[in-house]
């Protein structure tokens, strides 16, 4: 499985991309959503404080903050499930297709991207040295699934970065 | 004259507890990408892409690191940014 990463004048395109990886990119805006995951919902909109004397400051915070966050979140997310409808199928093989992440949404991206990896990782309860290898070695579980995209969305969100970085 | 004294103190009073120093703290978490939070520290407080690193560093090394220490109102807004990018930030008071 290979995939090419190439930087063009109007953003960062992916090539080379088989089905499965077309289905793991069109998977990002739902894997951002902590949907019934508390744990999910607890990492994306956490609290201002962990002093368990500030717990009016963190009701105060889930009032009128989240909402905010939120509405940021939903934007960027919206952004990106826009841009997902623009794959461009190369030939009739079904295992080349291509698809351009644009300039202009690589913040949008990146948020997306981190939404989708930190619901993942809390929802599966990655650990640490999960994290910090390749991925799994073979895909034979929904949670090996699921480790591999925490791996490959952060590959894509390296590439942003790089991009971002100069 | 009793009622002047009264009100001198409560602004007293009031202006200590706007006055303690207030800790945003970034604490450490798997998933966040060593390169992602240095650029946030850099866009978020402008730091220079040597300040952001150590901080980043002392994050993924100590678990924590306290990155802006100031009055409260900014604060508030510096954890709301960080929480924004996603990063764990909380608001803590300063020792």
């Amino acid at each position: 499985m290979t995939v090419e990463v190439t930087r063009t004048a109007d953003g960062l395109r992916l090539a080379r991309l088989d089905l499965f990886f077309v289905e793991l990119l069109r998977q990002i805006p739902l894997s951002a959503d902590p949907r019934d995951c508390d744990a999910a919902r607890d990492r994306i909109y956490p609290v201002a404080s962990n002093d368990p004397e500030a717990a009016e400051a963190n009701e105060e915070w889930r009032t009128y903050v989240h909402p905010e966050l939120k509405e940021l979140f939903t934007t960027a997310t919206d952004a990106v499930r826009e841009d997902l409808e623009d794959f461009e199928q190369l030939d009739e093989s079904q295992e080349n297709w291509a698809f351009e992440v644009p300039a202009l949404h690589f913040d949008q991206w990146l948020n997306v991207l981190n939404q989708a990896r930190l619901a993942l990782a809390a929802r599966f309860e990655f650990q640490e040295s999960e994290m910090s290898q390749n991925g799994p070695q073979t895909i034979e579980t929904v949670r090996d699934l699921s480790l591999f995209q925490v791996h490959f969305y952060g590959f894509l969100q390296e590439c942003l970065l790089q991009d971002l970085a100069g | 004259m009793g009622n002047g004294e009264t009100t001198v103190e409560k602004e007293s009073s009031t202006q200590t507890a706007l006055d303690i120093p207030w800790n945003v703290v970034v604490h450490n978490d798997p998933v966040n990408l060593m390169t992602y939070v240095t650029m946030v520290f850099q866009r978020v407080f402008g730091y220079s892409k040597a300040r952001a690193q150590k901080h980043m560093l002392e994050v993924h090394q100590h678990g924590r690191s306290i990155v802006w220490t100031g009055v409260r109102e900014p604060a508030e807004s510096y954890v709301e940014q960080l929480q924004a990018y996603l990063l764990l930030a909380t608001l803590e008071k300063s020792q």
